[in-house]
């Protein structure tokens, strides 16, 4: 029955999450561990409550950051494969600059960005880095696997190169877009936040990761767990987002969005 | 490797003095098609493609069928020798094996690509593409997407598609190797219909002896390694065609000269 198989689907992982955090909240009170060595789950959601207008504050500089290098790394990325795609010379020249970018670990990037950078530019730069490389690879690969007698197809009418572009190769690609944007917005909420901790550890910042630097410093562990637990929040958000959108757009058509028949 | 060649003439209608049916429509002149990898398909063919009729072309695996269509349709060129057509080129529709159907639009949109690559608008084509539709059988499924569509529904609309420019002249590719024998059968007599009623010309690339005898009024049967020709059999018998001819003297005996031609063809002992 469809009911009951929802009602598994979701009550399970719900009471198992809700077991666990009972046991967590159990065990820091029975062996009365100190709260700045690990906050019980109920001290954490007082200190969320309590120091929300900070904590939200910094979440809309994360979150801001996130979406604008995205946004940035999505038009880039795409108008780069479409460009891949229609000549393979810029593709050859380009594309291991496009690879050295993405094996280079961005925590390794980022003390060199700040000093070149203020510090949120220099955080978008990072988000943007990670965000990029992945929609890019992603959508190129689409791009290249239009089906060949569709090609074949289009030759016989005489397609011009951009109307296989536009009317075949794009919507061919999009699936694969789909998959690259949803590695790429986590990735971007990623980029952002180690670029943050690097600028945190210098004294610099204000978004979330910020917040978990400065606590740090400060030993006060509850705001860091409660800061944590926001981000966690805002990359489950991300990924719903992302998936939902795929799903939106591909459910009447493609294989990865469909049901099987019973 | 893309084949095609770079220069963009523009599709010419058939144009000129009309042909009266058996004429050649096209010639292959001594054509040979050797690919990149060294594989020769043909080798010095000479082939008519005559108005009007049902040409089969029969023969096992490698002998050249599907290049001959890729060549006619000028999805390639030949290494050597010439392709002549008696009054311009016209317009060509292709059937390949898969439906080769964009999965992402509706039956409408896919039938009515041929029309956008020619400037036609959306409201104007609506009719031309309903038509086509209506002649295949699938007037009602214009805003179906192929997934919800079965096997030989989407052939059917892969020939709506090859069909709603309306072109003198139809290149298939083992359309129905893919269906099951039900289907096959069906769209065999729906083919031949469809042929009578636009009076198209029709070259159908097989393996199967009966199926060519079926629809047919002439089987050339080729052999491989090189391509080339080696029997050519008119089937004397008016189009369309019922059931019931699978069951005269004259299909058998059809079928039975054609199987040893393709036996020859390809080196066993003839069955006589």
């Amino acid at each position: 029955m469809a009911i009951r198989d929802r009602l598994v689907e979701f009550v399970l992982p719900a009471s198992a999450l809700i077991l666990a955090l009972l046991a967590w909240e159990f065990i820091v009170w029975y062996a009365a561990i100190p709260t700045y060595v690990l906050p019980a789950p109920s001290l954490i959601l007082k200190t969320l409550y309590v120091d929300w207008d900070t904590l939200f504050a910094s979440l809309l500089v994360t979150l801001h950051i996130t979406f604008e290098a995205l946004f940035v790394a999505i038009m880039g990325g795409v108008a780069l494969a479409m460009l891949f795609a229609q000549s393979r010379i810029i593709e050859r020249a380009f594309f291991p600059f496009a690879v050295v970018m993405q094996v280079t670990p961005i925590i390794s990037i980022a003390p060199l960005l700040l000093v070149y950078l203020s510090t949120s530019t220099a955080v978008l730069v990072c988000a943007f880095l990670v965000a990029f490389f992945p929609i890019l690879s992603n959508t190129a690969l689409g791009l290249a696997s239009a089906d060949h007698n569709l090609i074949d197809l289009f030759d016989l009418y005489r397609a011009s190169r951009w109307q296989q572009l536009l009317w075949l190769r794009v919507p061919s690609a999009l699936p694969y877009f789909l998959g690259g944007l949803r590695i790429g917005g986590g990735l971007a909420l990623i980029g952002a936040i180690v670029a943050e901790i690097a600028a945190g550890s210098a004294g610099q910042g204000a978004g979330l990761a910020y917040r978990i630097v400065e606590s740090g410093f400060r030993l006060n562990i509850p705001r860091m767990f409660a800061a944590l637990l926001l981000i966690s929040v805002a990359g489950i958000l991300i990924f719903l987002l992302f998936t939902a959108l795929s799903h939106v757009l591909l459910r009447r058509w493609h294989d990865s969005a469909r049901g099987r028949e019973a | 490797m893309n084949e095609t060649s770079t220069t963009r003439e523009a599709v010419v209608p058939l144009s000129g003095a009309a042909l009266t049916p058996g004429d050649a429509l096209v010639s292959l002149r001594s054509v040979s098609k050797t690919f990149a990898n060294s594989v020769t398909a043909l080798a010095g063919l000479n082939l008519d493609v005559r108005e009007g009729e049902f040409l089969s072309l029969l023969g096992p695996s490698g002998c050249g069928k599907s290049t001959i269509l890729r060549l006619i349709s000028r999805l390639t060129n030949p290494t050597s020798g010439q392709i002549e057509w008696r009054s311009g080129r016209p317009e060509i529709g292709f059937v390949f094996q898969e439906p080769t159907l964009m999965p992402w639009a509706t039956v409408f949109s896919n039938v009515f690509l041929p029309l956008r690559f020619r400037g036609v608008s959306r409201a104007k084509a609506k009719k031309k593409v309903q038509d086509a539709l209506d002649s295949v059988g699938l007037g009602k499924f214009a805003n179906a997407y192929p997934r919800e569509l079965s096997g030989g529904m989407k052939m059917r609309v892969s020939i709506a598609r090859a069909l709603v420019l309306r072109p003198p002249l139809l290149l298939m590719d083992e359309p129905f190797a893919a269906l099951d024998e039900i289907t096959r059968l069906k769209l065999n007599d729906e083919l031949v219909q469809l042929k009578c009623a636009l009076g198209a010309t029709i070259v159908f690339v097989t393996h199967s002896v009966y199926e060519s005898v079926y629809l047919s009024t002439r089987i050339v049967v080729m052999a491989p390694r090189p391509g080339r020709v080696v029997a050519e059999i008119p089937i004397e018998a008016p189009l369309p065609r019922a059931e019931e001819f699978r069951l005269g003297a004259f299909y058998a005996q059809k079928c039975r000269e054609t199987s040893a031609a393709l036996h020859g063809a390809m080196g066993d002992k003839a069955i006589s």
